[in-house]
């Protein structure tokens, strides 16, 4: 079963049919980790002690996450310029920068996240630490899902097969890129 | 948005007929074509049975419950005696089996995933695999929620609506397992609709026939696909919210703790912004199957198909404006109430207007009575019953006195039943054929309807009534209640209870007809009922890829009747 | 790492334009770079002189334009068909919806004939402990205790 079927390469909307689906993807997304921060950003605001427990955050940890996602950002798109031109073997190197700009970011995490639950501040601490480790970690899975899937289209990308792959996950990286964008003020930031 | 019949109508041929043979001339194992297809059509009957066979189990529930609300206490025939921590375990998971595992698998998945590509003309949903894994997870969701209730504690027994404190603690919910993995099963079967969704809009955004216009698309395959939008912009929240629960229960955050910095009423907010628009989820599909049944045995083209469809945007848009008409005495501020009264009683009018449009489609028409035109009949009217006793409902004020009554109950089940029952057996009837190849026994589907649509009413209607004079839900003995143990009560509960006993003895004339029709059922030919979407035009059943040569459109879906031709239908892909 | 030592020969007739987009996503990157080193100065020189305002509108407001810039420039939104644009808005909106009929319960602690003794309670109770240890790691009430 591995020819495709006609009706994937039809374009009556004359977006590519994958194109199209990462969109949808996305109105998804954006709603699953907007009712979550809705629901973080009306805590926060009726609970003025939330600012306190905020303050054991770690900005600057923070902040080289935040640029680590950029940067990462960045070199998604730079594959999918190489893609565009038929590049396939330029914009996998790409993609392989930005899964290390993946790993990198879940690292620095990791190595936060054991810092701050051996301090003490775990997910049952209080309501704040509950919505701080449930939202970055949901969008940790999130970076960890997207950047397996980056590999498996790299490795066609490499062969020259199913470049257009490489425009749809370097999409999702960018959305994953702006929920990080605005979790970083809410999360580290408002004190 | 006008297209030409483009030059992709030779390629098409071209590829049509490659297609097909690289796709027809594959043995294919029984693994490979029952079990992992990737076949849409495959992928439909999977969600049809799985969800039928959902709906047999829920429905048993149903049984067992009323046989407890009527003759409390006594030990009923295949249960036993049921104790009250049962009771509530199944009418949760009555409710839940229902709307998440019968309704949406059957009218959603099953039916767009059977329609959607052969009505628009293409030969498989755009993401074939994709397709498979979603009904892959959602059989696991299947599986888990089964699994809920062999587990220590037995099943969940919150309500399908599972507020919090009672659903997050397990010393109040006494079901630590069953209650965490009822989480897990809701949220993997969204999972597996989210990712359903993707195929359907994107398929009938882009893999149109050639000359299929934006309004040439039947009305069905723009229901489902709204539905699918609308669900994919609301079960985000409830997703989070989920997973929050499922923490509260299992790691002891405080999410829905105040004490703890969170609120229980935000699980009911995010439950409804998701719970309202789903109800309009599981309800533009069967509306959608409704007006293809009663334009063809009508003869007629559909009364105003823009407006159905503008109606069917607005319901969508201001089901998302709505949700708190749940919550009305929850403890919600009641200037917000003011809001959502206006809003709920507003919401009315487009699908009065829905309504309104399919009788006028009606009218003057050459009718004919075949099963399934009965069935869509008694959609028309059963609905417009539920929908009317939901003003009550809707208006806060009188909500005060009917919420938690068996009134509410009545009332969705007034929507519920036709749009998971009456549509889904309209839809089965009337596509039966194409997806069999052979016709259904029409004695027998008229016994059958009968006996379904009489009994249904005789079930719901004394629950008004009781629920009127005071009938609190989820209730495991009334005895308990003296004032609500009068003659009057009990009476009206038996009639409720022995109708459901009727209507459960009628299904089995259902099944009988199943599988007399798939044995000895006329054979039904490509067009049995001389209709003019596309998936008529394929053989019954499809083969793999759907048509010999992939159709192009030509014009509207609805040219029934029209004047000065021979026939009496003008199908889709007739060249001018 | 320049474009053009990774030409491809495979490349036939090289886009003009090629040039350009990489300028182009370069100089959206380096502006994303700067608006990022304001948005983490800007609170810390904020919350120096006690300006709120300045806080929010460094960190929250610059998001914003990151947020845009990344999704117009990046995603390509800027040249996607318009709908797109208005279906992820929409979401959005969405969200606002959400935000405004949840946060009269949620955020608010009391209101028309009701209060949230828990939380006001709760909120209370924070305050005074973090008053009383302001260093201290003893905020939150531990899962055991209740």
């Amino acid at each position: 079963m591995a020819t495709k079927p006609i009706a994937t390469t039809r374009s009556a909307t004359t977006i590519p049919t994958g194109r199209l689906a990462i969109w949808w993807v996305l109105a998804s997304e954006v709603v699953i980790f907007g009712g979550l921060l809705a629901s973080y950003i009306m805590h926060r605001l009726g609970h003025p002690e939330f600012g306190d427990y905020a303050s054991h955050t770690n900005t600057y940890i923070g902040a080289v996450n935040t640029f680590v996602l950029l940067t990462s950002s960045y070199f998604a798109v730079r594959a999918h310029n190489e893609a565009e031109h038929g590049r396939g073997k330029a914009a996998a190197k790409w993609l392989y920068l930005t899964c290390l700009g993946a790993v990198m970011f879940l690292c620095i995490k990791s190595f936060e996240w054991h810092h701050e639950i051996s301090e003490g501040f775990t997910i049952t601490k209080n309501a704040f630490w509950s919505f701080y480790y449930l939202a970055a970690g949901l969008h940790a899975c999130h970076v960890i899902g997207g950047g397996i899937i980056m590999l498996i289209i790299a490795e066609d990308a490499k062969k020259n097969k199913e470049l257009q792959r490489v425009e749809l996950i370097g999409i999702y990286w960018h959305f994953v890129d702006v929920v990080w964008i605005f979790l970083f003020p809410l999360l580290y930031i408002a004190k | 948005m006008a297209q030409p019949v483009p030059e992709h109508a030779d390629s098409n041929d071209a590829h049509g007929h490659d297609a097909h043979d690289a796709h027809g001339h594959h043995e294919q194992s029984f693994w490979s074509k029952y079990v992992f297809s990737v076949d849409h059509k495959m992928i439909a009957m999977q969600y049809m049975f799985t969800g039928m066979a959902m709906g047999i189990i829920g429905g048993f529930f149903s049984y067992v419950f009323r046989m407890q609300m009527a003759f409390p206490g006594h030990s009923i025939p295949f249960f036993g005696v049921v104790t009250p921590n049962e009771y509530n375990m199944l009418i949760t998971n009555h409710g839940t089996i229902m709307i998440f595992w019968l309704a949406m698998p059957v009218l959603v998945a099953a039916f767009g995933n059977f329609l959607i590509p052969l009505m628009l003309g293409c030969d498989d949903m755009v993401f074939p695999r994709i397709n498979r894994l979603s009904y892959q997870i959602f059989l696991l969701s299947a599986i888990v929620l089964i699994g809920s209730w062999f587990v220590e504690g037995g099943g969940f027994g919150g309500a399908w609506t599972s507020y919090p404190p009672l659903s997050a603690k397990s010393q109040y919910n006494l079901t630590s397992w069953g209650s965490t993995l009822w989480v897990i099963a809701v949220g993997l079967e969204f999972v597996a609709f989210l990712l359903g969704g993707i195929n359907f809009v994107t398929t009938a955004m882009n893999s149109r026939a050639p000359g299929m216009r934006m309004f040439d698309i039947p009305i069905v395959v723009w229901m489902i696909v709204l539905a699918s939008m609308l669900f994919m912009g609301s079960v985000g929240p409830l997703l989070a919210g989920a997973v929050m629960l499922a923490f509260d229960q299992q790691l002891g955050t405080g999410f829905f703790d105040p004490v703890r910095g969170g609120d229980p009423i935000l699980w009911q907010h995010l439950f409804w912004f998701f719970g309202h628009p789903e109800v309009y989820v599981v309800l533009l599909p069967a509306v959608g199957i409704v007006a293809e049944i009663i334009t063809v045995f009508s003869r007629k083209k559909l009364f105003a198909y823009k407006t159905v469809l503008y109606t069917a945007f607005g319901t969508g848009v201001l089901s998302f404006f709505v949700w708190a008409h749940h919550q009305f005495i929850a403890g919600i501020d009641p200037r917000m109430a003011n809001v959502f009264t206006a809003t709920t009683v507003l919401i009315s009018i487009p699908i009065a207007e829905m309504m309104f449009v399919y009788v006028a489609t009606l009218y003057g028409g050459s009718i004919t009575l075949t099963t399934p035109m009965l069935w869509a009949l008694a959609f028309i009217a059963e609905f417009i019953i539920g929908g009317v006793t939901g003003i009550f409902l809707g208006a806060s004020g009188s909500d005060i006195y009917f919420h938690d009554t068996y009134f509410v109950l009545a009332h969705f089940h007034y929507t519920f039943v036709p749009i998971a029952v009456i549509a889904v057996y309209a839809g089965f009837t009337f596509w039966f054929p194409k997806m069999f190849g052979k016709m259904m026994n029409e004695t027998l589907g008229k016994i059958h309807f009968w006996g379904t649509v009489l009994p249904f009413n005789g079930i719901f209607i004394p629950l008004f009534v009781t629920g009127m004079a005071g009938d609190h839900r989820r209730i495991h003995n009334y005895k308990n209640f003296p004032e609500l143990t009068t003659p009057m009560h009990e009476m009206w509960r038996e009639v409720a209870t022995i109708s459901l006993l009727v209507l459960i003895a009628f299904q089995f004339v259902f099944f009988a007809n199943l599988i007399w029709s798939l044995r000895k059922g006329k054979a039904a030919g490509n067009n049995p009922w001389q209709a003019n979407t596309l998936e008529w035009v394929a053989p019954s059943p499809p083969p793999h890829g759907n048509f010999a040569e992939l159709p192009n459109c030509y014009r509207g879906p609805y040219e029934y009747s029209v004047p000065n031709r021979e026939k009496d239908y003008w199908p889709q892909n007739e060249p001018a | 790492m320049s474009a053009e030592a990774k030409h491809d020969a495979t490349t036939a007739g090289a886009d003009p334009h090629e040039h350009d987009h990489i300028k182009h996503y370069t100089k959206i990157y380096v502006t994303l770079l700067v608006l990022f080193g304001i948005s983490v100065l800007g609170p810390v020189v904020g919350s120096a002189v006690g300006s709120k305002a300045l806080v929010l509108i460094t960190a929250f407001g610059i998001a914003l334009v990151k947020a845009y810039l990344v999704c117009a420039h990046f995603m390509h939104l800027n040249i996607e068909k318009r709908y797109i644009g208005y279906l992820l808005t929409t979401t959005v909106v969405f969200m606002f919806l959400f935000y405004a009929g949840v946060s009269p319960d949620v955020m608010e602690h009391r209101g028309r004939n009701w209060e949230n003794v828990a939380a006001q309670q709760e909120t209370l109770r924070a305050q005074r402990e973090h008053a009383l240890h302001p260093e201290g790691h003893g905020e939150g009430v531990p899962a055991e205790e209740h």
